[in-house]
């Protein structure tokens, strides 16, 4: 863990890319087998850790320290893992400083019941940088900077070996990565690279500012679906599941894998069905996300379904190279062949008139999509956010003027800022809190806000500050839902600041009325909803 | 139960905060005043404590030398102690003893109608090979410090922090390895702990680090080879280190340097967020303050009936002292810098 921890601290602080090479590089080179193995898997991401919610973590210290002390470090520090790792007692003489892989391989291997006093007697035997590291590793957020991407890069440059070669084989190893090392020290010839499904790097779209982007091109046009996007690879007799970020989420889906028969790779949108068998509001397909397994109530409740939008392998055969165009009409023919109510396209919208664009971006709302997709016909798949190739035009986001109620310090880098601020809207004479938001405004106004919290406190709780009710934000929000959760009964999905109104008379703010209006009828209109469910 | 001291000569008596801040009544004098007054005795020659524009100045002959080079003909009357030497002011007895912070820092020992009270001004208890440790004085009150009176704040051995430096060193050998010190004290600490650790190439330095630099070699401080970072060749200075004040290391003076790697010699750099927050990609925890453990160890070991806790996070060791027992408040002083006092 020594090697391990000083790199990861190391890496916390190293923006520069070729810094983060010649440290990683160094790792790999010095570290021991089978630590830097793991510590590789754990830079990949290829490395799950996650037996420690940060409930354990606070418990933990929590019996080792006066609760004062502790809450006074924490709001000072800002971060559960590092207030643990510097608080937790040093010296207490639990044996020899434990190797990476001694916690890796026990980890993997031990029962739940018996984690929080492991976990307790290896952090007696760490020091405060081997305890911040521990915790992150255990906790599942490394959070250095580091793609999969550049950790193998620095392997290829530190043992003079091609890039390339690396990732073809790497979807075949696995950690510690033993045969790999070996190749790559010439202490063995290079594994031979089996067969095996895989995750192919999404292709991303860029938001789209204005219409004359378009300009001198076809585009295809589609709904953008309000669910999640994956990437259903069925290659080589098996079928997976992967996220955005190349998750293998498969586990939480096994009824859309399980009806799927397909030898393809598809790039969609995960929905769940609602009533009437359409698309049901994000707020169903959240009962399903983050969980490793599935209740068979939950199968039946919110049936899961993929809605097709581009075919990135077709029969083994790679297409990402061809046009749009010809990816479509290939998909088109696939999905039609396959008969499962867990697969269905998104349909290509067709423009009457020049206006019609403006015209369904203005509708998606009321339809509950997300807005909508543009893709030039002549693209072809390509890893990343292309400029000029893909578009989303997002529904326009609801607004409302709420008034600042609490602010709290933030965590990470902005932990001295009041950057977290809770706001509400008028019930008859009263402030009730409708949201909390963190973003939207500038590193400049960050600091005026600071300022101007710090100036106007009226009460002090631990970490949150209450402030006068004077300061106005416009807030813009995607949606808003019935929650019992909030005093107002309503609560904001990604709510951020569209404007600090420090011109604006707290009593001009929203009502609660107008925003109880704004509330999403469910189901989803039936309207419009594409036809190869009817099929 | 509170031992607090109570009576016709309790110190709170005769001690108190003003707006220039502590004043001894019977003995007519400031302690580190915020603002010019006729009489003050300066703990040590940070300037925070040590300002200008005083009359009579009573501080141990390195502060004294300190202030004279820093401030000139605005020093004051400068009446430079040694340590241990017994003075009565008024009706009152002070000497000044070792507080292990810098060079001619001192603890200021108030004795007065039966009670001793020790002004600890800024301390540590870590070894330091560039002034005399810490020394123990018994008393009613103690007046600490609390720079970093958090548990959070545990200092770990500097001979580790700079054997990551020196580590930092062999892993880029091209980079100029630009480490920020306050120039008083930390600058001359850190190159005392690199030339201990067997570092024995030329330090480069800031010109604003040189002359408190030459001030602590003329009192025996020996330090080795220091050249000048502004004249030196650019190539030379790959892979070396070079010093300069903290508020050097974004400014456009580093670009003289070979592909700078910021690195940081501060007790603040313990907090992870903090020491991202400033940029520094190498930070190097050393402190010339106690950290969390020196200043209860310290309070322990002292038992004073009551601690009086000046600046810092004074609600922590104020929770924590009364959780002992002993009487505690803050003082509330103004004119201490709180994030970048070191």
């Amino acid at each position: 863990m020594k090697f391990f921890a000083a790199l990861l601290d190391r890496l916390v602080y190293t923006p520069a890319r070729n810094g983060k090479l010649a440290l990683m590089g160094h790792y790999l080179r010095t570290a021991p087998d089978p630590d830097r193995g793991w510590g590789l898997a754990a830079l990949t991401s290829e490395l799950s850790l996650d037996f420690a919610k940060p409930a354990l973590i606070r418990n933990l210290i929590a019996d080792r320290t006066d609760p004062t002390l502790f809450a006074l470090s924490y709001d000072y520090v800002g971060d559960l893992a590092e207030t643990c790792a510097l608080l937790w007692p040093d010296n207490v003489g639990g044996g020899p400083t434990p190797r990476l892989s001694e916690i890796v391989e026990t980890l993997q291997r031990t029962s739940k019941a018996g984690t929080p006093r492991r976990i307790a007697a290896w952090l007696d035997r760490l020091d405060s940088t081997g305890r911040y590291g521990f915790l992150k590793l255990l906790t599942g957020g490394l959070r250095v900077g580091v793609s999969a991407r550049l950790a193998k890069t620095a392997l290829a440059e530190s043992f003079a070996k091609p890039i390339e070669d690396i990732e073809e084989l790497w979807p075949t190893l696995s950690p510690p990565y033993d045969s790999l090392f070996a190749w790559i020290e010439d202490r063995a010839p290079r594994p031979s690279p089996e067969a095996a499904p895989r995750f192919r790097p999404f292709m991303l779209a860029h938001a789209l500012e204005d219409q004359k982007e378009l300009a001198g091109h076809d585009w295809q046009v589609e709904w953008k679906w309000d669910g999640v996007r994956v990437q259903l690879v069925a290659e080589h007799g098996a079928k997976r599941l992967f996220s955005r970020t190349g998750d293998d989420v498969s586990g939480a889906f096994p009824d859309l894998l399980d009806d799927i028969q397909l030898d393809a790779v598809i790039d969609g949108e995960l929905l769940v069905r609602g009533a009437g068998g359409h698309a049901a509001p994000f707020n169903d397909l959240q009962q399903r996300l983050n969980r490793k397994t599935v209740t068979a109530k939950m199968l039946a409740e919110y049936p899961a379904f993929l809605r097709a939008y581009d075919l990135l392998v077709d029969g083994g055969e790679d297409v990402r190279g061809l046009p749009l165009a010809e990816r479509r009409a290939r998909l088109e023919r696939l999905v039609a062949a396959h008969t499962s109510e867990r697969l269905d396209i998104s349909e290509v919208l067709t423009l009457s008139d020049p206006a019609a664009l403006a015209r369904l971006q203005a509708e998606a709302r009321t339809l509950g999509r997300e807005g909508l997709m543009l893709k030039r016909g002549d693209s072809v798949y390509t890893a990343g956010r292309v400029k000029g190739l893909w578009y989303k035009w997002k529904r326009d986001p609801h607004t409302a003027d709420a008034v600042l109620m609490y602010a709290q310090r933030g965590h990470g880098k902005r932990s001295s800022f009041y950057s977290d601020y809770t706001f509400g809207v008028w019930r008859g004479e009263e402030l009730v809190p409708v949201g909390k938001a963190y973003f939207g405004f500038t590193d400049e106004e960050l600091k005026q806000l600071d300022k101007w919290v710090r100036e106007h406190t009226v009460q002090r709780y631990g970490p949150v500050r209450e402030v006068e009710k004077r300061l106005v934000f416009e807030v813009a929000f995607d949606s808003i839902h019935p929650s019992p959760r909030h005093k107002s009964g309503l609560a904001m999905r990604f709510p951020r600041i569209a404007r600090i109104r420090w011109d604006k008379p707290a009593a001009e703010a929203d009502r609660l009325e107008a925003l109880a209006k704004l509330v999403e009828a469910r189901p989803e209109p039936a309207r419009q909803e594409p036809g190869l469910l009817a099929r | 139960m509170q031992q607090q001291v109570k009576g016709a000569g309790a110190p709170r008596d005769w001690l108190a905060v003003t707006e220039a801040g502590l004043y001894c009544r019977p003995g007519g004098f400031h302690i580190d005043p915020s603002r010019p007054v006729a009489r003050a005795l300066i703990t040590h020659g940070h300037g925070d404590h040590a300002r200008p524009g005083h009359g009579a100045v009573l501080a141990t002959t390195a502060t004294a030398a300190f202030m004279r080079a820093r401030f000139g003909p605005e020093a004051g009357t400068l009446q430079p102690v040694v340590y241990g030497q017994e003075q009565q002011l008024g009706d009152v007895r002070v000497r000044f003893v070792p507080a292990g912070h810098i060079l001619g820092s001192a603890q200021i020992v108030l004795e007065h109608a039966g009670q001793r009270v020790v002004v600890s001004g800024d301390y540590k208890r870590r070894r330091d090979p560039t002034c005399p440790p810490f020394e123990p004085v018994p008393c009613d009150v103690f007046i600490t410090e609390a720079t970093f009176g958090l548990p959070v704040f545990r200092h770990p051995p500097p001979e580790d922090e700079i054997a990551r430096l020196l580590e930092s060193l062999r892993l880029f050998p091209e980079r100029a390895h630009l480490v920020g010190v306050y120039a008083l004290g930390k600058c001359q600490r850190v190159i005392a702990l690199l030339r201990e650790a067997g570092y024995d190439k030329p330090i480069y330095l800031h010109g604003a680090l040189r002359t408190l630099t030459d001030l602590y070699q003329e009192s025996g401080v020996a330090l080795g080879e220091l050249p000048d970072a502004t004249s030196a060749d650019k190539e030379a200075m790959k892979g070396a280190v070079v010093l300069a004040p903290p508020s050097a290391i974004g400014d456009r003076w580093s670009r003289r340097l070979p592909d700078p790697l910021a690195a940081l010699a501060s007790g603040w750099m313990r907090v992870r967020q903090r020491a991202k927050q400033s940029g520094i990609e190498l930070p190097l925890v050393i402190s010339d303050h106690a950290d969390w453990e020196e200043l209860t160890d310290t309070i322990d070991e002292l038992k004073p009936g009551e601690v009086w806790v000046t600046h810092g996070r004074e609600e922590a060791l104020v929770y924590w002292a009364q959780t002992r027992g002993i009487a505690a408040h803050a003082l509330l002083l103004t004119g201490r810098e709180e994030e970048e006092g070191e």
